[in-house]
């Protein structure tokens, strides 16, 4: 093709073989000056499909973008009107991809934005309690055994193996170590602090977070994304009160019961580990974990764990509410829900450390 | 019927002539949006008593957002909405004195079709507990229905769906409900047994009805009273009876609307 040649287009274009096409208009615009007119000649055109009339489109308007003018010569009335139209309009690509200080600013504000959600929604959550204490009629007390059956009791088995395996586990570590200064007695005591104190209502918590946690959260996301609890608040329920409410005081009532489970069968891993690989006795394990564990330290287990139910079950609502779009949403916010409530249980059990500490408890 | 009893025309007060003429909703220079989009900028209208009530207009046009602001869902950005007998509507925790139907029925998932009815009635009714399945089975048997009590919501198809919901929002004998794009999505036979249902609610129980639509069939079939919605001028561009406006020719946009002629592209 010689520079300022007509850009000549003959023969039927269709989607199939639009390579073909764009070659032609490679080829093209290689071959032309920097400026000047350029003519396109659709004389000889048979037919044009609509991929071929976007990818000529595409050509001249970039043509037109580098300073050359556009001339459409030839053809069809309507083909040659539909072109000029296209390359006119500017091009609806949607809205530009946002630059990097753009995107940096726009996370700072979803972080501030979601931080007031859930400071407001806490109050929100307060308002609601003072309401059901006003007014004992509007609480949602059915669902409150229904939640606290599922959250509880059907958590159990995971709860009872989960917590052995640990106290198991810490034997077996804390044996290893203490063996070395003949000090083989005080596994009981490692095992029974770590457990009743720690471990043992952090990973009844975890556990609550992956399994009623989450439910929670897709459960009332779907209900949002399906207008559920818009129509509960046409229907004179608060969401609070229907639907957060039950779910915070079943989660706080099974909490603690899970986490004496749990205490119990970790000690039961630590003295397994004691009875078959430390030679020592049960009856003797048993009653140097007596010494150990002040019913302070089992105590302080209990009050976290109930700590830690609200906290799951506040951020697992407040997620589920927060809902937006279709089936995405609600599995971007069940993910958000426990990845959120383990990020929170892991600060809330550092602050109750180092109050239990600054108070000598 | 709605409940009231019985007393002859001639018997009324002054003061309840006069309220029946007052209007169930008014609605007051309502700027209607959120952030930098503004959907009307000063819409006023009344919803006469009694009527149906049709809130008009095409897709994107804020149908269904001034439908959230007239049931208190979403605050207004500026104006008033009074509702008669109500004030400005709200949502707080107590008997809801309206009834709502939302677009897709928003039925409760894990209820079956008497516990979604029987919901707001058991809570804020003093219906004998033993006689709420009695006044479920009423209301079912109203949307044609009855014996799909103990189905749940995903049993049920889209037409049944909404009129489930439509069960539900009359459960509590409301004299205003709204409703949500009726007709949408159902066949022409589940669309006119509705428009037949809604026309009923308004003749024999006095209920007055708004409905967001833009199912012409149906806006002719049941509407008295309606506003078309226009989303370039953002105001309401059109008021009146559909059948009238449909020979209106002096607006190009409502005339376009109510006579389903296609914009030149």
């Amino acid at each position: 093709m010689t520079p300022n040649a007509p850009l000549k287009l003959d023969g039927a274009f269709s989607i199939d073989e639009v390579g073909k096409l764009v070659r032609a208009l490679d080829d093209h615009r290689k071959a032309l000056p920097s400026k000047g007119e350029v003519v396109v000649d659709l004389e000889g055109v048979e037919s044009l499909d609509g991929a071929s009339v976007a990818v000529l489109t595409k050509h001249l308007r970039d043509l037109e973008r580098k300073g050359h003018t556009i001339r459409i010569e030839g053809g069809d009335d309507r083909l040659r009107g539909e072109i000029t139209a296209d390359v006119g309009r500017a091009a609806t690509a949607g809205e530009p991809t946002p630059g990097f200080f753009s995107q940096i600013g726009t996370s700072t504000l979803a972080v501030y934005g979601a931080t007031k959600d859930i400071f407001s929604f806490v109050g929100e959550v307060v308002l609601s309690v003072i309401g059901v204490a006003k007014e004992p009629k509007t609480g949602n007390y059915r669902d409150v055994f229904r939640i606290a059956e599922r959250a509880g009791a059907d958590a159990v088995p995971i709860v009872l193996f989960i917590n052995f395996l640990v106290g198991f586990v810490m034997g077996f570590q804390g044996a290893k170590q203490l063996k070395m200064f003949g000090a083989n007695i005080f596994v009981a005591d490692l095992v029974g602090l770590s457990v009743t104190r720690e471990l043992g209502p952090l990973m009844t918590a975890i556990i609550l977070a992956g399994r009623s946690g989450s439910a929670f959260a897709a459960e009332l996301s779907t209900m949002k994304v399906s207008e559920e609890i818009d129509a509960l608040r046409t229907m004179g329920f608060g969401p609070m009160r229907y639907l957060v409410f039950p779910r915070a005081l079943g989660l706080m009532l099974v909490a603690p019961i899970l986490t004496i489970f749990a205490d119990f069968v970790g000690i039961m891993g630590g003295l397994v580990v004691g009875v078959t690989s430390l030679d020592l006795g049960v009856r003797g394990y048993i009653v140097e974990t007596q010494k150990a564990v002040t019913a302070w330290d089992f105590n302080s287990g209990l009050v976290k764990s109930v700590a830690f139910a609200l906290v799951i079950a506040l951020i697992s609502c407040q997620q589920g509410f927060s809902a937006e779009g279709g089936a995405e949403g609600v599995g971007r916010k069940t993910t958000s829900s426990v990845v959120t409530s383990l990020f929170a249980l892991v600060i809330v059990d550092t602050l109750f450390t180092i109050f239990f500490r600054a108070f000598d408890l | 019927m709605s409940g009231q009893a019985y007393r002859r025309r001639d018997s009324r007060t002054a003061n309840e002539r006069a309220e029946e003429t007052r209007p169930m909703i008014s609605v007051r220079n309502l700027k209607m949006g959120w952030g930098e989009k503004i959907l009307q900028e000063d819409a006023t209208f009344d919803v006469p008593r009694g009527s149906t009530f049709g809130i008009l207009g095409g897709s994107g046009c804020g149908k269904s957002t001034m439908l959230r602001y007239l049931v208190g869902l979403d605050k207004p950005m500026a104006g008033k909405i009074e509702i008669d007998g109500i004030g400005e509507p709200d949502l707080e925790v107590g008997r809801p004195r309206y009834g709502v139907m939302f677009q897709s029925g928003a039925l409760f998932g894990s209820m079956t079709v008497e516990e979604n009815i029987a919901l707001g009635v058991k809570q804020w009714s003093d219906v004998p507990d033993d006689c709420v399945a009695e006044l479920v089975a009423k209301n079912l048997a109203l949307v044609g229905l009855d014996g799909s009590q103990t189905k749940m919501p995903s049993e049920l198809s889209g037409g049944m769906k909404k009129r489930v919901a439509i069960a539900r929002a009359l459960a509590l004998e409301p004299h205003l409900i709204f409703l949500d794009e009726p007709s949408a999505g159902l066949d022409p036979v589940a669309s006119a047994e509705l428009d037949k249902l809604i026309l009923r609610l308004c003749h024999e129980r006095g209920t007055t009805v708004v409905i967001v639509t833009h199912e012409l069939e149906s806006i002719f079939a049941v509407i008295s009273d309606a506003i078309y919605l226009d989303k370039q001028t953002k105001t309401i561009l059109a008021r009146g009876n559909p059948r009238e406006l449909k020979q209106d020719t002096s607006n190009p946009t409502v005339h376009a609307f109510f006579n389903r002629i296609a914009r030149d592209t």
